[in-house]
């Protein structure tokens, strides 16, 4: 939409009145008999060509036009959190839930469920454990067991479509404040919901505004951390891709409360599909008069600018992020000062996470005793995770805090691949820990994960099973941190790569009991001496783990054995001659021609000549091949 | 005047003093090393860790950084402290071997060897900074700089390419705790401007 200067003058809202009114006058305008078709435009989706559904979509409606009584409408929108299941199509009012869709399936989709109302029951989803088909959302435990309030536009908006933003609330909640709350009501608001920061530490919302809101008159900042540099998370990629109006919002809100006029967003450049629709949900609120000189007819002022990242995991640090708006080197600082009192240009500032801004924005529009009475005591509201690993059902979901970790990767994750239990939940992300199976019913909230050595970090909940190995994981974890530590400080820089070296060791079966004792003093000292948090939780991977999966530490150290089958010196590949058909299928596979043995004849692998890289056991149909 | 207890004895700091300013100023000894008068503190090294301890909360904080702060309760040669302090000593004999300052250092906290590999035997440079900070706040020249992140950081001209901005003042080599600028100053300074200085250009 080409918005010129005169038709921009005429969009803008002068009031809360007038929102209301034009909020009133779009919902009026709707079509109630007309049915809506969802197509998933999300990055997933995307992935999986859901354009091209669209496309088809849109020519089969209108080669069936003259059959339809009412034309249906089609809404791109952002991502609803099964992007495994993609492309999505779901049929609205009656949400029927089609998963996989494509191009071709479209005919079948507009010729039956369109027209006669039947479904396709091909691409209905199938439940992993019952194996029953579930036609619609509400059955499915993927999205009947999660309490959606961040993500609650999410799927149901067009994201680029502020007047879509406008009929399911959007900007309400600012309106209310800007028009009938001083920025200290405002910020009492948000102290009563009890919100705690997403983007990893949990710290009181509230009370780190009224810290910055404190200094009287001057420059001030508030800051969105759109960093997201955890492996695997993609919930505030999600969010900015599929409802920015919540974001944008919720910085307003802040901005309004503790008197800072301008708003900064720290993105990953590595987010092109959420810059787009942040920039154009920026220009379409200038449009509305919902960001620039009075808005609302209160007399508040604010602006908010993009700033891409240049993607260092480190950056996401407040300090360094900081920095890194600044047009400095991307590297933490000490604190104190407090970004609260010396932030931003060295002006108090407020950051917070995409998540957070988004809360914000649901807590004004439905007050902090509705938020409040989701979640535990100390942890109120929801939380977005990013459930991935071992898993039937990976995606994004939204849950109450304080739910069972059994809760989400048992009955929303639907269970795990050929298991009836799993062998840890990473939580965290790079700063977490691993979790067992014997805290499955330990409540996901702020604290409880704290206590049990991991961390809720901004929301990577990765599923491990028995294939998976403790030793290899936390190897994995401490290389991240390696690669990223900016190098700063010298327990970090030098502490990190040494405990990593060591786990190599242990990974080779080398090592003695001491070591352990070595690397407990280590991690202990890395925790307590680094100077930002990344070095500070880099153990949490290690302490974590030799907590809950001793043995199998023991195992690769004292027996030189690797009990999931990972650690490449540990393991050997053999082939069951009882069981091997003798396909080749194996043999074709191995890069390193290691496996010989004639057509329909059990097959054998020469050791010498294997390097373990699993091939042979992922292409053997039979089972035949053994790990150990 | 702030008062608070350092090692058990009772001292008073300015407001504006760090912890380290305040324990120097009353002759109690922090070790440190990415610290110089001359320069803005900028709290990497962690040599100067101290325990904060409130109550049976307790912290560490780096005490060059760190203000002094009316109550605090501080403790300059903890166990708490002295383990990080050797670990990051150990660390340091394997990583700049070279160095007999860091050697001394480590010998005073009872860190002889090192159970780390030796990476480069000739390695001096502690990456503390102090060179390039030295260059950018007392010259004012910013001829040399941090270059890389993480493991692969090291000390070179700003994005590697020699520019014309060194004074050959020898402000980094003078500030240096190890030696290290000494015997790699021709290869990070870049080229004197005084020397390159080209008519016309
Ligand atoms: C190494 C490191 C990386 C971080 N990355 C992010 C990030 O990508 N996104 C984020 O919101 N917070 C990140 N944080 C946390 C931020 O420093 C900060 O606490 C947070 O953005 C504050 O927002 P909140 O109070 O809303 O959680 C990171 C912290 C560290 C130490
Ligand atoms: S802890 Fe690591 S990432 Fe943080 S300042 Fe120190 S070196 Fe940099
Ligand atoms: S000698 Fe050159 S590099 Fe060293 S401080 Fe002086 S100007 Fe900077
Ligand atoms: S050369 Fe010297 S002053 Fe510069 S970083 Fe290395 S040890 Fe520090
Ligand atoms: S992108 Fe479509 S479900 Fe995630
Ligand atoms: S002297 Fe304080 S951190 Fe280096």
């Amino acid at each position: 939409m080409q918005v010129t200067a005169k038709n921009s003058a005429d969009m803008r809202l002068g009031s809360l009145e007038e929102l209301e009114k034009l909020r009133s006058e779009l919902l009026a305008a709707e079509d109630p008999d007309q049915t809506k078709i969802i197509v998933c435009h999300g990055t997933g989706c995307v992935a999986n060509d859901s354009p091209s559904v669209t496309k088809a979509l849109k020519a089969a409606l209108a080669a069936a036009g003259e059959d339809i009584k009412v034309m249906p409408g089609i809404k791109t929108t952002g991502c609803h959190g099964f992007c495994s299941r993609g492309p999505l199509v779901i049929i609205k009012p009656s949400n029927i839930f089609y998963q996989q869709v494509k191009p071709g399936d479209v005919e079948e989709i507009v010729q039956k469920t369109i027209l006669t109302g039947e479904t396709v029951d091909r691409l209905l989803y199938v439940h992993p454990q019952t194996g029953e088909t579930l036609k619609t959302t509400e059955e499915i435990p993927f999205y009947s067991g999660q309490e959606r309030v961040v993500l609650s536009n999410i799927g149901q908006i067009d994201p680029t479509d502020i007047e879509d933003a406008f009929k399911a609330g959007a900007y309400a909640g600012m309106a209310k404040a800007l028009t009938n709350m001083e920025p200290g009501q405002v910020i009492e608001e948000v102290t009563k919901s009890g919100l705690r920061g997403r983007g990893g530490a949990g710290f009181p919302t509230g009370l780190k505004w009224s810290l910055a809101a404190k200094h009287q008159g001057g420059q001030k900042y508030v800051l969105c951390n759109a960093d997201e540099g955890d492996p695997g998370a993609f919930m505030d990629r999600s969010v900015m891709e599929g409802d920015p109006h919540a974001v944008v919002e919720g910085m307003i809100i802040g901005g309004y409360a503790i008197g800072a006029d301008t708003g900064y967003v720290y993105v990953r450049a590595e987010y092109p599909l959420a810059i787009k629709h942040l920039v154009k949900a920026l220009d379409d609120a200038r449009a509305h008069g919902l960001l620039g000189e009075n808005i609302l007819g209160s007399g508040f002022n604010f602006d908010i600018r993009i700033n891409r990242g240049a993607g260092a995991f480190v950056c996401g640090e407040e300090t360094a992020l900081m920095r890194s708006v600044e047009g400095k080197v991307g590297e933490p600082v000490p604190r104190p000062p407090y970004p609260s009192d010396k932030g931003l240009f060295g002006k108090p500032s407020v950051l917070n996470n995409v998540e957070t801004w988004a809360n914000v924005s649901r807590i004004l529009d439905k007050g902090a005793d509705w938020f409040a009475s989701l979640g535990t005591e100390k942890s109120k509201g929801t939380k977005v995770f990013a459930l991935v690993g071992k898993v039937n059902n990976v995606g994004l979901v939204e849950v109450p805090m304080g739910i069972s970790l059994r809760n989400i990767v048992m009955e929303i994750g639907g269970g795990v691949p050929g298991s009836d239990h799993f062998k840890a939940v990473q939580t965290g992300g790079p700063s977490g820990g691993c979790l067992p199976w014997e805290d499955a019913d330990l409540p996901v909230d702020f604290d409880s994960l704290i206590a049990a050595g991991s961390m809720m970090g901004s929301g990577g909940m990765i599923v491990m099973d028995e294939r998976d190995c403790m030793v290899d994981v936390a190897k994995y974890f401490l290389g991240f941190l390696e690669e990223e530590s900016c190098g700063k400080c010298f327990p970090c820089r030098l502490g990190v790569p040494r405990l990593r070296e060591t786990l190599n060791r242990f990974s080779k079966g080398q090592g003695t009991l001491e070591d352990i004792d070595d690397l407990y003093s280590l991690a202990e000292a890395i925790k307590a001496g680094s100077l930002c948090a990344l070095g500070g939780t880099a153990p949490n991977a290690v302490l974590s783990t030799l907590r809950y999966f001793r043995g199998e530490y023991e195992a690769h150290i004292l027996e030189h054995r690797c009990p999931a089958g990972v650690c490449k010196d540990l393991i050997t590949y053999s082939i069951d001659p009882e069981v091997c058909t003798g396909c080749r299928a194996c043999s074709r596979a191995c890069p390193q021609g290691a496996i010989t043995g004639e057509k329909k004849k059990p097959h054998t692998i020469e050791e010498s000549l294997c390097i373990r890289c699993g091939m042979c056991m992922e292409s053997c149909k039979f089972g035949a091949i053994q790990v150990i | 005047m702030l008062s608070l207890t350092i090692d058990g004895k009772k001292v008073e700091a300015e407001a504006g003093w760090s912890l380290l300013d305040t324990a120097r100023q009353h002759g109690i000894d922090i070790p440190t090393l990415c610290y110089h008068e001359a320069v803005e503190p900028f709290g990497a090294c962690r040599l100067c860790v101290v325990e904060l301890k409130q109550g049976n909360n307790s912290r560490l904080v780096a005490s060059c950084v760190y203000p002094a702060e009316e109550g605090l309760e501080v403790f300059t040669s903890s166990e708490k402290v002295n383990s990080v302090r050797r670990w990051i000593l150990e660390m340091l004999l394997s990583e700049c071997p070279a160095s007999r300052e860091i050697r001394e250092m480590a010998g005073q906290y009872g860190v002889n060897t090192t159970r780390f590999e030796v990476k480069d035997p000739e390695e001096q440079c502690i990456l503390c900074g102090l060179c390039v900070r030295a260059c950018a706040q007392v010259v004012g020249a910013n001829a040399i700089s941090t270059v890389g992140r993480g493991a692969q950081k090291e000390i070179g001209s700003p994005y590697l390419v020699p520019g014309e901005d060194c004074v050959a003042c020898g402000t980094c080599v003078t500030v240096c705790p190890t030696g290290a600028m000494g015997a790699r100053f021709e290869r990070v300074r870049g080229v004197p401007s005084v020397i390159m200085a080209r008519p016309g250009k």
